[in-house]
């Protein structure tokens, strides 16, 4: 932790908090002035919950590293338009993610979609661990003979380890 | 043989460091279009000149869409390519002048000139999702049809046009015989 010389009680606090601001914008914790999305009216909180949550999983294709929650990018405020517009027409989730699929495709997506084209991205890393384990396996396996008993000692080996033996006792 | 598998280790590696190393060079910014080999998004909008448009104003041969803005800045560097195609009658441009207002669209077009056929005005940008646009400049090649071919994402200039472009127009007139 930060030790300064402090000053009255009424400027720790003031520097503690600064420090938590400043511990929290390294974090990233996103704070709600982040936030791109409070414009809108919705009828019930489920629809507002849904609209977070589809803004939050899907990716500005512009700025390409923000969702569209956090992202003030001209698309990205239109695609929260169209977001709106169709959980109010009552569309589903599902309705709502093919329609940005069609137009931009699984880049739009942070959590890919599981088809033929994304199977490697999905299970690539298993694979590699796989393969991994095979190894290490094989490795582990072939080393543990050397080190172990079993092997027969000849007659001077065995006449050597007696000997050894007895003078020891 | 036996030996051959110690080398394993080093063939994954290399070929994994080859695939890694041609993606450094990839542009993130150029994403595959979704409407490739797909019509023509329907659309019944009007012109920059408040004239009515609909996909039944789509010239009936091999034409750019251009999708443009008076706030756009590459679209200044694109525009004498785009001009020269125009006025050489080598393609007709439509525009799809986006996210824009009508009355600085219509002053960017006195000021620099005017190459499209005819300028759709999405100032919306509802239009532009239809398309799968995400920021001005893009340009799509679209043949005879109204299908949609390829699309360029960012500035059309003359060295795109002659390593993009020509070869995909021509892909597309030896495929049809247009």
């Amino acid at each position: 932790m930060i030790t300064l010389s402090l000053g009255s009680p009424r400027e720790f606090s003031m520097r503690s908090r600064l420090l938590l601001f400043v511990l929290l914008a390294l974090l990233g914790i996103p704070s709600s002035a982040d936030a791109q999305v409070d414009t809108f009216q919705f009828d019930t909180e489920e629809q507002q919950q849904r609209f977070r949550h589809l803004s939050d999983i899907l990716r500005c294709p512009m700025c390409q590293n923000t969702n569209l929650t956090g992202s003030t990018g001209g698309v990205a405020e239109d695609l929260r338009r169209e977001i709106h517009r169709m959980i109010m027409e009552g569309l589903s989730d599902a309705d709502i993610e093919q329609f940005m699929f069609d137009r931009y495709g699984d880049f739009i997506f942070y959590r890919p979609r599981l088809t033929a084209e994304t199977l490697l991205l999905w299970f690539g890393p298993l694979i590699f661990l796989f393969i991994g384990g095979i190894v290490a396996y094989g490795i582990v396996r072939r080393a543990t003979p050397m080190s172990d008993a079993g092997v027969p000692l000849d007659k001077s080996q065995q006449e050597r380890l007696e000997k050894l033996l007895e003078n020891k006792r | 043989m036996s030996r051959l598998k110690y080398f394993v280790p080093v063939i994954v590696f290399l070929g994994l460091a080859v695939v890694l190393w041609r993606g450094l060079y990839l542009d993130p910014k150029e994403l595959p279009s979704m409407l490739i080999d797909k019509p023509m998004p329907e659309f019944a909008l009007t012109t920059v000149d408040d004239e009515s448009v609909s996909n039944a104003d789509l010239p009936d041969q091999i034409f750019l869409l251009n999708i443009w803005g008076s706030y756009c800045l590459p679209c200044l560097i694109e525009h004498p390519t785009l001009m020269r195609l125009s006025e050489e009658g080598e393609i007709p441009v439509v525009g799809v002048n986006y996210r824009d207002r009508k009355d600085l669209a219509q002053d960017w077009l006195v000021d620099n000139g005017n190459p499209f056929s005819f300028s759709i005005l999405d100032e919306s940008g509802r239009f532009g999702i239809d398309l799968g646009v995400y920021g001005a400049p893009e340009t799509y090649l679209v043949d005879a049809n109204g299908v949609i071919r390829f699309r360029h994402v960012s500035v059309l200039d003359e060295t795109v046009w002659q390593e993009e472009f020509v070869p995909a127009i021509a892909e597309l007139r030896a495929g049809s015989g247009q």
